[in-house]
């Protein structure tokens, strides 16, 4: 999902930024709030953070033919929301852009859009929406919602990151430029999702193991 | 939980290595397993577009490029392990008190 380095309009570039700094910048306010509220939630931050460094150096080979990595969003965005996630993202991002020459400063607006803020906020939405009353952390339930969500994270990513490129270069026509870049990104990462989902529940169903209580107080359980 | 977690574990990298065996002595020579991202980058220049900016430093060759791929990953990792472990103990210890 990386746009490489210069490989937007300037223009663009500054539109991304304009829309993902804010929620960064909220990000960073909501950050502080959880760790004076919830001290214990610090560790739980930094594995999420964690999680998501290493699932996007994680470059697969997926059914389509190419090699794509999946994003590790999910997760990060079920337990601390999308504004959060997105600082998080931000941090891999720069990491990404600086020493690997893997994305880019000037696509860093319009990268954090897709990996930090839709990716999280579609795995919030979902496993909100399936997970809507108060459950026991016995529940399969959860896990099912916590898979959904980080495959649907990582596929809203691609899809986003495919409407980018879309829009900035709609030749002939946006939606024949977005079914070409859909069918380089999105579907190739069908099976990555997948890949992406199963390990997201594992990673899950450890925290939800030794980490129950500070995952019930930051409201995940209900 | 952890003969549940041995099996997802190993769909996962059963659904990964499932394109090796679909695309055998296919190699980036023919266009297979490249990068995605590049692909992209290769449809956005055929546009005519041209870059206007370049990343300020790129690695020198693959190797060092899969160098820092692998302390991206160790990094991640490093962190999950020691949290996970520090947990791990404290509950060994808190029960043991």
């Amino acid at each position: 999902m990386h746009i490489m380095e210069g490989f937007l309009p300037w223009y663009w570039c500054l539109f991304w930024y304009i829309i993902s700094l804010p929620i960064v910048a909220y990000g960073i306010v909501k950050l502080k709030k959880i760790i004076e509220e919830t001290p214990e939630a610090k560790s739980l931050l930094a594995v999420t953070g964690g999680f998501m460094f290493l699932l996007s150096s994680l470059k697969l080979p997926s059914v389509a033919g190419s090699s794509s990595h999946p994003t590790g969003n999910g997760l990060g965005g079920v337990i601390f929301g999308p504004a959060i996630s997105a600082v998080l993202a931000t941090i891999v991002l720069i990491f990404q852009a600086l020493l690997l020459a893997h994305g880019g400063i000037t696509t860093l607006g319009a990268n954090i859009f897709s990996m930090g803020i839709i990716g999280p906020l579609v795995a919030w939405i979902v496993y909100k929406v399936i997970v809507r009353k108060e459950i026991d952390s016995k529940n399969s339930k959860s896990s099912i919602a916590m898979f959904l969500a980080a495959f649907l994270a990582n596929i809203a990513t691609y899809i986003v990151t495919a409407f980018q490129l879309a829009i900035a270069f709609p030749e002939p026509t946006i939606e024949s430029s977005f079914i070409k870049f859909m069918l380089i990104f999105a579907i190739p990462q069908v099976s990555l999702g997948i890949c992406e989902g199963f390990l997201t529940v594992i990673i899950w169903e450890n925290l939800a193991k030794v980490k129950l209580d500070v995952l019930k107080r930051l409201n995940v359980f209900n | 939980m952890r003969n549940k977690h041995i099996i997802l574990v190993m769909l996962a990298i059963l659904i990964a290595t499932v394109p090796f065996a679909l695309y055998s002595n296919l190699g980036e020579d023919e266009g297979y397993f490249t990068g995605a991202d590049d692909k992209a980058s290769e449809i956005v220049k055929e546009t005519g577009y041209t870059p206007w900016f370049n990343s300020i430093w790129e690695a020198p060759s693959g190797e060092i490029e899969s160098l820092l791929f692998a302390i991206q990953a160790a990094i991640g990792s490093f962190i999950i392990a020691y949290i996970f472990g520090y947990w791990h103990a404290k509950s060994k210890y808190n029960k043991k008190q």
